[in-house]
């Protein structure tokens, strides 16, 4: 694990306590810490997680452990201003979501799980986003965009700061 | 059912429908008025066993009866956990209420809290809906507010906190007991059962879980009766011992290639036909369906020529589908290839596997790699064989795994197979025309990539 400066801010590092008398172990803190984080930073770098583990009274490899079962929060560099979910599940796939990913992908220049190189977007795969009466749609931060066409896709993204 | 009323969707649509303001003005929280005033929590355990509700979050075990689970004058805590984890694919029913009506949502988790005297209840929802995460946390604040939450509800002596818990884009934190790990802030690894979580569940305690839907269901039987809710549905089954019926409202989901994809309230039992036709609008560009997952992916395919089927717990059984699941209906038209469907269902399926057990981890793997191959025009009939014993040996009910994930994973691949055969392999010859017929094992190919 990293040996590098801190990374919580005292900020997040209030936020993070404030959530331990919720529950009855400090582990349960472990998913809102991680989200409290990468909300703010964008990643969850190593040195994160053994500040996160130091918090709550747990081994760097508990909060690693958990943090990996998910693809959701990365590690080695942050994530684009935007990340742009792309649904790829049924009802979505079956209203053109596998073309529209492979439209993203190559207007963008990026795989699925990478960011642009001016760091605006990171293009992910999702699976179903519980929104399939908009099929096939997006999930840009916190934006969900319905029912999306190649064109409105393109003008999506070149609005985008 | 032609004068059949929306309960559960009458808010939804309505200006500032997400507010306490509005929801009062409709008789919102009356309802936990009432019981907070005389009501004794077996009085409601009991008006929720004897309205036969079911679980909508996908099993569909009876409400009532998982309360009276939990251990008799337990001295505590009791945990209540609301399963809003909904990410079964074609499933959107919870994040409607959530967004459009929290308060009912809320009103609902209170009653069913004081009905299993849990003092703190975890609402888990997918970390994918901001929207409904806004809207519930803002209408949390104003329970706190009216003082329909916190120390000593409306002078009850009850107390109750409700904390917001968000997932973090995985599928398996839906089944109970990976929620409940989730939760516990580990990876979301379902447990072994038994132990319930009625008996050991979060933080080992005993723990009720229930989904978003079903604790709406309860604010309506506590409001409208026992006698309304059962009025509603389909009673059981003379011919099936252990059929409970399928009483009440269900918010069922229409998308895929329907000219108007939504969610409905309808009672339960309407066919797979009538909801199409009759809220769906039909099949979209004038076509003719081909086939229709009938409760989210995991329960398999109707064909066409099934959609008679009543979408009720024990409905699409009998057409040889897992069962209800989410009432989630997706649509395909006669242009759909099955083997599309198919590998979308596999490829779900191998990314959602939490990976704990072995045949379910493998199989769902070996399942995408397998119709990878035929998509890309290098499958053999045999590989069909390959596929159906993979369906017919992942799951709960074969008995070699832990989870449900895995039956999930098989129903899609055992029905298509069985209902769509001749189509599979027309497909296989037609890209493979030089090595259909081949029965060697073939190395897996390098060539092609999953996505
Ligand atoms: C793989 C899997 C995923 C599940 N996902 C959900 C879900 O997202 N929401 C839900 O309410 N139930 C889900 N369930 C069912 C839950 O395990 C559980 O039965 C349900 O939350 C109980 O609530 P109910 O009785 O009110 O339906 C899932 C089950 C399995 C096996
Ligand atoms: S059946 Fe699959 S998802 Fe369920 S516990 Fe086993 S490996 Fe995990
Ligand atoms: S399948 Fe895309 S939102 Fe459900």
């Amino acid at each position: 694990m990293s040996t590098g400066g801190r990374v919580l801010t005292d900020e997040m590092v209030e936020a993070i306590k404030a959530f331990i008398p919720r529950y009855p172990s400090k582990q349960a803190v472990t998913l809102p810490a991680l989200h409290i984080v990468n909300e703010r930073l964008r990643y969850v770098p190593p040195q994160a997680v053994v500040e996160i583990a130091g918090l709550l009274d747990l081994a760097p490899s508990q909060v690693q452990d958990t943090l990996s079962f998910y693809g959701y929060f990365k590690q080695d560099q942050p994530h684009g201003r935007c990340r742009l979910w792309v649904c790829r599940s049924i009802s979505c796939a079956l209203r053109g979501a596998d073309d529209l990913l492979d439209h993203l992908s190559h207007t963008l220049h990026v795989q699925p799980g990478e960011t642009t190189p001016d760091g605006r977007v990171t293009l992910e795969y999702a699976e179903c986003l519980g929104a399939c009466e908009h099929a096939p749609c997006m999930l840009a931060n916190d934006q969900l965009v319905k029912s999306v066409g190649h064109q409105q896709a393109d003008e999506f993204v070149k609005g985008l700061p | 059912m032609p004068d059949f009323q929306p309960t559960l969707l009458a808010q939804v649509g309505k200006p500032e429908s997400h507010t306490r303001r509005v929801y009062e003005q409709s008789g919102g929280y009356q309802a936990l008025r009432k019981v907070l005033k005389g009501m004794a929590p077996k009085d409601i355990v009991e008006t929720v066993k004897s309205s036969g509700l079911r679980g909508r979050g996908g099993a569909g075990f009876p409400t009532g009866l998982k309360w009276t689970f939990l251990p008799p004058n337990h001295p505590g805590p009791i945990y209540f956990c609301l399963n809003a984890d909904e990410s079964e694919p074609g499933t959107f029913n919870n994040r409607i209420l959530m967004e459009d009506d929290p308060h009912q949502v809320l009103e609902g988790l209170i009653i069913s809290c004081f009905a299993t005297q849990a003092r703190v209840a975890y609402y888990y929802m997918r970390c994918e809906y901001p929207l409904a995460f806004e809207r519930t946390t803002a209408a949390l604040a104003e329970c706190y507010e009216a003082g329909y939450l916190g120390q000593n509800i409306l002078g009850s002596g009850y107390s109750l906190d409700i904390y917001m818990h968000r997932g973090a884009g995985a599928y398996i934190c839906g089944e109970e007991t990976g929620l409940i790990e989730s939760l516990e802030g580990k990876r979301a690894w379902p447990r072994i059962k038994p132990p319930f979580p009625a008996v050991e569940g979060a933080f080992r305690k005993p723990t009720v879980v229930n989904n978003v839907e079903t604790v709406a269901c309860v604010k309506q039987i506590v409001e409208r009766g026992v006698d309304w809710f059962k009025s509603i549905g389909i009673p059981p089954d003379p011919a099936n011992p252990r059929d409970a019926g399928s009483y009440g409202p269900k918010l069922y989901c229409l998308s895929g290639h329907i000219n108007r994809p939504g969610c409905y309230e309808a009672p339960l039992g309407i066919t797979c036909q009538d909801l199409i036709d009759r809220f769906g609008g039909g099949i979209w560009k004038g076509r003719q369906a081909k086939a229709a997952i009938p409760g989210g992916i995991s329960m398999g395919l109707l064909k066409a020529d099934e959609f008679h089927c009543p979408l009720d717990f024990n409905g699409p059984g009998k057409f040889g589908c897992l069962g209800l699941g989410t009432a989630a209906v997706v649509v395909m038209d006669e242009t759909t290839s099955m083997v599309d469907f198919l590998l979308n269902s596999c490829r779900f399926f191998s990314h959602e596997s939490c990976g704990q057990c072995t045949p379910c981890r493998e199989g769902t793997h070996w399942a995408t790699q397998m119709m990878t191959r035929i998509k890309h025009g290098k499958g053999r009939h045999r590989d069909l064989d390959l596929l159906a014993e993979i369906g017919e040996t992942i799951g709960i009910m074969p008995g070699t795994t832990i989870c449900g994930l895995a039956d999930g994973a098989a129903w899609p691949i055992k029905n298509c197979i069985k209902k769509f055969r001749q189509e599979l392999e027309e497909y296989i010859r037609r890209t493979n025309p030089t090595g259909w017929m081949e029965t060697n094992p073939v190395p897996a190919l390098e060539l092609v990539g999953i996505h």
